[in-house]
């Protein structure tokens, strides 16, 4: 019992996975890991994408690394050397990855030590998976507690969505050792109403029907997104508020157990300058 | 004129709908296979192959592997090539069939 209690104490692991690439994995670990932050609790956010490292310019701090994962992993830095505090929220911290082309560069139990001692520190642990289904992407949801699985209303996406689950549901550590599954919702991103109304777009419903498991949010295609990355600013943490903030503040309430109901977003219609001028992001 | 437009506009399908329908057949499908997907087959080959050479000599493509699923039969065939020699063993004939289910 009190072994049960120490466990649930302690931190979260939560992989952000895909199957394919560009459907918004990195743009959501980072959204995600912010908006858990925004609300007091510690987060870290790793970049499992060795050899491609990302999430270090989509949050903003690329100029800031001096070890890495990898680092830790091999023992050449400590975990406090190599973790990156956030300018902008106190309780978040980024871990990025290294950019060797040595893919053997992380095994599994430099991986579990590093998380275990994470999980000691920090209340969330997100995964930030790269994309496909190898070694990466296996090792980034192997240790997890729970996964968010990005998702396009597109047909590779959702094929290699259900690819991911199929493999969240076997070849983690949790499925293993038999415990309690991995919790696997879907995160649907680049969501256009307009073009769902044309016939031109799978539905919410379609995506969910085919996919079989729970939905996270509904993240809009949105300018602001594209503007986020530019600047090195996780969406949720940008000033003007957009669409894609607010389904990804919506998306981590659901996470973190609220009751959230479902709704989408739009951003704001342009003015009549906008409107003059057409919609430039 | 609007009556025409309206006749002659082609009918076709949505096409989300098209991609539901073919993922689901393709989804279906995969799910099928899964983890007993059948990525060890050039491994088994290999393996089958090296048997073979034991005691004859044949040539890589010599042997063939076919898996086959349909409904709820799943059907693995081997076909090897013999040499012709007489003087071979076992007096096999050029390609005998085996078949395992």
């Amino acid at each position: 019992m009190t072994q049960l209690k120490e466990e649930s104490a302690r931190g979260r692991v939560i992989v952000i996975t895909s199957g394919k690439g560009g459907v918004g994995k990195t743009t959501s670990a980072a959204a995600i890991s912010a908006a858990i932050a925004k609300r007091g609790h510690k987060v870290v956010v790793i970049d499992f994408d060795v050899g491609l490292r990302n999430l270090d310019m989509i949050m903003g701090c690329e100029r800031r690394v001096v070890f890495d994962f990898i680092n830790v992993v091999q023992g050449d830095a400590r975990l406090s050397q190599a973790l990156i505090k956030d300018k902008r929220v106190e309780t978040l911290s980024i871990l990025p990855t290294s950019q060797t082309r040595d893919k053997d560069a992380l095994t599994n139990e430099g991986v579990e030590k590093v998380l275990e001692e994470l999980r000691d520190e920090f209340d969330y642990i997100i995964c930030d998976s790269p994309a496909g289904i190898e070694r990466g992407a296996q090792m980034a949801m192997y240790y997890a507690d729970e996964a968010v699985v990005v998702t396009n209303p597109e047909v590779s996406s959702v094929r290699d969505s259900d690819r991911v689950l199929g493999l969240l549901a076997s070849k983690t550590r949790r499925a293993e050792k038999g415990e309690t599954p991995v919790k696997s919702q879907v995160l649907l991103t680049r969501h256009d109403q307009g073009r769902i109304d044309r016939g031109e777009m799978m539905t919410v419903e379609d995506v969910l029907e085919l996919l079989a498991v729970p939905l996270l949010g509904i993240v809009p295609e949105s300018p602001a997104v594209l503007r986020a990355s530019n600047v090195g600013m996780p969406v949720v943490l940008d000033e003007t508020p957009s669409s894609a903030a607010a389904a990804y503040e919506d998306a981590v309430a659901r996470l973190l157990g609220e009751d959230v109901p479902m709704r989408i977003g739009t951003d704001k219609r342009p003015g009549l300058l906008g409107r003059f001028f057409g919609r430039s992001a | 004129m609007s009556l025409f437009g309206f006749s002659l506009k082609p009918r076709r399908p949505k096409s989300a709908q098209m991609a539901k329908d073919r993922l689901q057949i393709l989804l279906a499908h995969e799910r099928g296979k899964g983890s007993t997907e059948p990525d060890y087959l050039p491994a088994m080959q290999n393996d089958i192959l090296a048997v073979i050479r034991k005691y004859m000599k044949i040539e890589d493509n010599d042997v063939d592997i076919r898996m086959e699923s349909k409904d709820d039969i799943s059907s693995l065939e081997i076909n090897i090539e013999l040499p012709t020699h007489k003087s071979d063993a076992a007096g096999a004939k050029s390609g005998p069939k085996s078949a395992a289910r």
